[in-house]
This record gives C-alpha cells, sequence and structure tokens, in this order.
C-alpha cells in the first residue's frame, strides 16, 4: 500500500514567534526563481506580498484523536485542506504550512503520523523554526510557545542577526542549543538564507537519518564532546569549552543516548513503546539509530510525543561500529530513569 | 432480475465485465452522479465529463480550480470549489453560479434538499438556501465536516469537531446540538428520517436516534469511512472503508444497536465506494485494486463487473430507475453498464 516517499509532496512546516520573520522567509521562498510551485497554508491572509491561487487560509484547528491520549491531536483544518489540495496534485510541487507565532508544532507533525490519507499523499519534510535572535532570550523565559518551537525544529533560522552584538548572538545561540543542539542553525539578516537549507530537508524521512550529532556553531566544529549531557544539574548556568558558552535550560532539555553493546530488541521495543506511552507529554521529539543483537541491519525511528514511527534501514556496512545512538528532546524528561530502562536493554 | 442470478456453481464468478461500455474520461474523477439518463463524471478540477447512454461524453466547465464537493437530486449536480464558488449544473450542461463566498474561501461541502434547497459550507460557516427566501447563514464553533438535509421539514444537519449541529433554518428555535468527542467529516439522514449518522476522522462511524438522542457507536473499520449508502427502503447502510462492504442494519427501532454489520463481498482490497441500487436489494462495490462487484445483499451473491488492476475506484452511482450503473476510477478509466 505505501508508497515510494519520492512521489509523496513534501511538506515543510514554518515556525516562530511573532515577528520573528516567518513571513520575510515565506516571501523570499515564493519571490525566489527557484522554478517550483509551492501551495501555501496560512494563518493570515494578506501578508504574503506574492501573489498565488493556492494561498489556503487555516483555522489552526487543534483536534484530539479519540483515543484517550491527550498529546494525541492533529490539525483537524489541515486533514480537510490537504485533502483539497490533492485534487490539484500536478499544479505544485511542495507544500508550506505556516503556523501561528503561538503555535505548538506538535499537531502539524502529528497529523502526518495519523492521519491514512494524508499519509498516502503527502511527507512532513522538516519543521523549520524562525528565530529572532535581539528578542529570542527574552521569549525563551516568558513564552513557552517561543521553547517549544525552538526544541521542535529540525531547521532553526536565526534571524536579525544584523541587530545584535557578537556577544548577544553567541548568548542566543548557547541557549538555544541548551534546548536544541541537534537542528541545523543558519544566521541571517531579512531570513536570506539558502532555500536549499530551508526546503527538501527530509528530516523526518527514516532513511535519512543518518548521525545523531550535535549540531556545533559553524559547523566545522566537529569535534565530538559530549558536553550536552550527563551534567546532572538543571540550573541555570553557563560555562565554557573553546571559547563556547553552554548552557542547561530550567525546563526544556535533550538528553542522547549512546551504546556500543548491541541491544535486545525484545526488551528494547517495549522500552521504547512504554516509555513514549508514560512520558509522551514530556517528550517532543525522539530520534534513534539501533544496533540489535542477531540483526545485520540498521533499525531507525523517530517519534513526535506517543507517536513513533521506524524501521530497519539498511545493513550494516563492513568496518561501521555497530553503535546505537538515542536522542531525545523534552520539558523536564525523567533523565535517571530513561538512562536506566536504556541500560537494562543491552544486551549483557 | 435474472441477469443476477450467480448461480449455482459459485467457484467461479458471474462477469458482466464484457457488457460495460469502458469510458475514457481523460481527467482523474472524484464523484459519479446521473442526471437523468446522462452519467455525470465530476473532476478533481475544473470540468464535469457528461455521457449519454450511448458513451457520447461531453465536458461541462464548472469551476476555475479543484472540485471540493458535490451534491445531487438526479435534476441538478450542486458543486463547490476551490474558487469560492457554489454552481449548478443540469443534463444539458448549463452551468448556473449559485453563490459566491465574498472571501473567496473554499467551499467544503454542498448538500441538496429534495424540494430545491441548497445549502453550502465555507469554513465554521453553513449557508442555506431555499425557494425564493434569502440566504440564511449558521456559525458552528469549528470548520464544517458535512452537511445533510434532513428528508422532511427544512433541517440540516452540520457536521464539526465534537458533534452535529441541527439546525432550522426557518424556525426562531435555537439549534440543538448532538455531541461526541471528535471530528466529525461525513453526515447522512436515514430515509425515514429516524436516524442521523456521522462518518468521523477515526475509522468509525458514529450515529444517534433522533427520537431520544441514543448513541450508536459503528467502529471496527481499519480505514476511514468515506462513502456511505441507503439500501432501497433505507433498511440498511452499505460503506466503505473496510476490505468488505460493512453493512448495518436499520431496519428495527433500535437500529444497529446491539446487532452485527453484514460483512459483503470480501477481497484482497479496501472497500472505496458503494452505491445501493434504488429499488432492489443489491449494490455496486468499488474497491482500492479498481474492482467494481455489484452485490446482493440478501445473500451476498457477487457479480464482477471491472476487474481489478486500476487505479482505486473513486464512485459510483445508479441511475433513478435502476438500469444503468456508472462507475469511474481516479484516474479516469470509467465505465458504464446497461442492465
Amino acid at each position: 500500500m505505501a508508497e515510494p516517499s519520492s512521489s509523496k509532496i513534501p511538506v515543510t512546516v514554518l515556525t516562530g514567534y511573532l515577528g520573528a520573520g516567518k513571513t520575510t522567509l515565506l516571501n523570499r521562498i515564493l519571490s525566489e526563481n527557484h522554478g517550483k510551485k509551492y501551495a501555501v497554508i496560512v494563518n493570515e491572509f494578506g501578508e504574503i506580498g506574492i501573489d498565488n491561487d493556492l494561498i489556503i487560509g487555516a483555522d489552526e484547528e487543534v483536534f484530539e484523536m479519540n483515543n484517550g491520549c491527550v498529546c494525541c491531536t492533529v490539525r483537524g483544518d489541515l486533514v480537510r485542506i490537504l485533502d483539497g489540495l490533492m485534487k490539484r496534485k500536478g499544479k505544485f510541487d511542495a507544500i508550506i504550512v505556516e503556523t501561528t507565532g503561538l503555535a505548538d508544532p506538535a499537531p502539524v507533525a502529528q497529523t502526518f503520523f495519523v492521519d491514512e490519507d494524508v499519509q498516502k499523499h503527502a511527507r512532513l519534510d522538516a519543521v523549520v523554526t524562525v528565530a529572532d535572535a535581539k528578542w529570542l532570550n527574552d521569549r525563551l523565559k516568558d513564552a513557552p510557545e517561543a521553547k517549544n518551537q525552538i526544541a521542535f525544529a529540525d531547521v532553526i533560522v536565526l534571524n536579525k542577526t544584523d541587530l545584535v552584538s557578537r556577544a548577544e548572538l553567541a548568548e542566543v545561540e548557547a541557549r538555544i542549543r541548551a534546548i536544541n543542539p541537534y537542528a541545523k542553525l543558519h544566521r541571517t539578516e531579512r531570513c536570506q538564507v539558502k532555500l536549499s537549507d530551508v526546503l527538501e530537508r527530509g528530516a523526518f524521512d527514516l532513511d535519512r537519518i543518518l548521525e545523531l550529532e550535535p549540531e556545533f556553531l559553524d559547523g566545522g566544529d566537529g569535534h565530538d564532546h559530549d558536553h550536552h549531557h550527563g551534567h546532572g544539574h538543571d540550573h541555570d548556568h553557563a560555562h565554557s569549552h573553546g571559547g563556547l558558552k553552554h548552557y542547561h535550560d530550567e525546563d526544556m532539555q535533550s538528553l542522547s543516548l549512546r551504546s556500543d553493546k548491541p541491544l535486545d530488541a525484545t526488551k528494547f521495543m517495549p522500552w521504547l513503546q512504554n516509555l513514549v506511552a508514560s512520558e509522551g507529554q514530556k517528550i517532543l521529539r525522539s530520534k534513534g539509530i539501533l544496533a540489535f543483537s542477531d540483526d545485520d541491519d540498521r533499525y531507525v525511528f523517530q517519534g513526535v510525543h506517543m507517536m513513533l514511527e521506524g524501521d530497519h534501514q539498511r545493513a550494516w556496512k563492513e568496518g561501521e561500529a555497530r553503535e546505537s545512538r538515542l536522542v531525545f528532546i523534552g520539558r523536564e524528561l525523567p533523565e535517571q530513569m530513561i538512562r536506566d530502562g536504556f541500560e537494562g536493554c543491552i544486551t549483557t | 432480475m435474472k441477469e443476477f442470478d450467480p448461480g449455482q456453481n459459485a467457484a467461479s464468478i458471474v462477469s458482466v465485465t464484457d457488457r460495460v461500455r469502458p469510458l475514457a474520461i481523460g481527467m482523474p474523477v472524484t464523484s459519479v452522479h446521473f442526471l437523468g439518463d446522462i452519467a455525470a463524471f465530476v473532476g478533481a478540477e475544473e470540468s464535469v465529463a457528461l455521457v449519454s447512454a450511448e458513451g457520447g461524453i461531453s465536458l461541462a466547465p464548472v469551476h476555475s480550480g479543484g472540485i471540493l464537493c458535490a451534491a445531487t437530486d438526479g435534476a441538478r449536480i450542486v458543486m463547490g470549489g476551490d474558487d469560492g464558488k457554489v454552481v449548478a449544473l443540469d443534463k444539458k450542461g448549463e452551468v448556473t453560479l449559485l453563490a459566491t463566498d465574498a472571501k473567496r474561501r473554499w467551499i467544503d461541502n454542498v448538500a441538496l434538499h429534495s424540494d430545491g434547497a441548497v445549502a453550502w459550507s465555507a469554513g465554521k460557516t453553513a449557508y442555506v438556501r431555499s425557494g425564493k427566501s434569502e440566504e440564511k447563514f449558521f456559525e458552528v464553533p469549528s470548520t464544517v465536516g458535512g452537511l445533510a438535509f434532513a428528508p422532511k421539514g427544512l433541517r440540516l444537519a452540520i457536521a464539526h469537531y465534537n458533534g452535529v449541529t441541527l439546525w432550522f433554518p426557518n424556525m426562531a428555535a435555537n439549534a440543538e446540538v448532538l455531541e461526541w468527542a471528535g471530528s466529525h467529516l461525513g453526515v447522512v439522514f436515514s430515509p425515514d428520517n429516524k436516524f442521523l449518522v456521522t462518518a468521523m476522522h477515526e475509522p468509525a462511524l458514529h450515529g444517534w436516534r433522533l427520537a431520544d438522542n441514543r448513541h450508536m457507536r459503528m467502529t471496527g473499520y481499519p480505514g476511514r469511512v468515506r462513502s456511505l449508502s441507503w439500501s432501497a427502503g433505507g433498511k440498511a447502510l452499505a460503506t466503505s472503508g473496510a476490505d468488505t462492504v460493512i453493512v448495518w442494519p436499520f431496519g428495527s427501532k433500535d437500529g444497529p444497536m446491539g446487532k452485527e454489520p453484514a460483512m459483503l463481498a470480501p477481497l484482497q482490497a479496501r472497500v472505496s465506494a458503494v452505491a445501493c441500487h434504488p429499488k432492489q436489494d443489491i449494490l455496486a462495490a468499488g474497491y482500492s485494486d479498481g474492482t467494481v462487484l455489484m452485490v446482493r445483499l440478501t445473500d451476498g451473491a457477487e457479480i464482477l463487473v471491472r476487474r481489478n488492476g486500476g487505479a482505486q475506484v473513486a464512485g459510483l452511482a445508479w441511475n433513478a430507475k435502476g438500469t444503468q450503473l456508472a462507475f469511474a476510477a481516479d484516474d479516469g478509466e470509467a465505465g458504464l453498464l446497461a442492465l
């Protein structure tokens, strides 16, 4: 039944707090001479400066699924709009969903996990969050929505960098990294970012989960020190590694787990399912590359809150370290409980 | 109807595939209707293909974009589009513009009353225009998922998130709300006006007995139910959404409460469209693999109308006399069967 993901229409979710520059980025995407046509689902008509008959107004209706789970929410309007848009397949190459500044990206993402018809025709490509370099620090303190959007992001466009000093920029980047060290981060003025950096990312494509290493500032800083994890304290402080500041966010963290020894699939799968069932409200995103004992294939999974999808990806290559790596981003993650549970799944 | 007799040897299914007139509609089709003896294939965008019993095809342009919804009373098809327009098409191919949304919002749903009243919705607002009286509108708390006129009186059911609103456009009385948690995306009244059934976003139907608003849960589908059809006389409701045609009994005063549905015509494919014969206990079912079957409701006997192999069947329709069956797949491959 499943159609190859390449034939499905990619959907980019564009989020960001009020005034960060979402509409600027959207207008840039639409006006650039890329030869592609986008269908755009927006909440405010009239802000788009480009004439496009495929701009659709949305109501941002968040519906609970009838399965008793409060975090299983979907965007009801999106189900309807995507349904209607599919009648015009061939008239556009990709879809962009712009959320309101106060929106939680989770219901949008979950729509792509739970709705069979949506899944058949469209695939979530990435969550792109536009952040305001000047004001993000303040918003992270007073607006839980802004923190959610950073935590959820696959790509962060850190905009208005011309309005801050180098020190301020370093500060805000460190704050972002404290919440989400895995997203690709691009510094921009007026959202001047290469479109290939925000579109066609394949961030939710299981086949493209290649590595789960923290993204370092400037990208070239690829040495592997595990400084984001395992400190076991969650008060707000900064310390310095190689000139970079590091923060720990009080309530939003990422947690990385790693094992060189293979995992026992019969233990790991129930553990993971139980974990997201009981702690799914706290876990915003999860991803993993797994090496199971007696299994020559890499297993990859990803999740949004309680929803998980996973599959065998490919055979482990010769000489490739068969290492399991998991990442969770969430709010008040029960770190020790997760670590202990994971340890219990390692084959001894 | 001797033609429908599957015979004693049911091991090999009776086939009428050689009697089907194949039609190439040449565009993706989303629903099929009859206007008298003219078969109408509503395209995904812009046009409706009108096909005479002799097989002549003519295209009627109706919208300047996607066609989002369609309903028929046998004399005309009313459609809503993403161009914000509500239009009516008759069997001669004449198009009448009924309404244009002031903000050019999508027209998501339409419904037709046998007395000529028309309803449509854009966003959270449902509109009704009946006879000479002016347009009236009603706003529900969330986007309208489906519309249906009650068979008697001017009463409109408006499906939405967490229930259905029953609105009497010509009465000052408050609208009645039938609540049930979840997103309701389609709605139908039983022909005897006793039951209301919705198709939910979850793979389930929900029903209410209108006399006392008692709930009826109809669950167990593997997929969302997109096609519903009342049998001749309204004693059964045939539905898509499973790998068999699920037929719920509505013959008694309790409807399907406490009863099992009949499961007819199982295939290794999902039922995508159903249409009951207007006079006899026969239905036509289309499947995700392109198969079309005629099925007798009484004993489940099957006749093959179209072999598998094509795109998913998008729609099926009988003409009012029950002498013609039209069907079309998503890709525009269609057929006409005269009985």
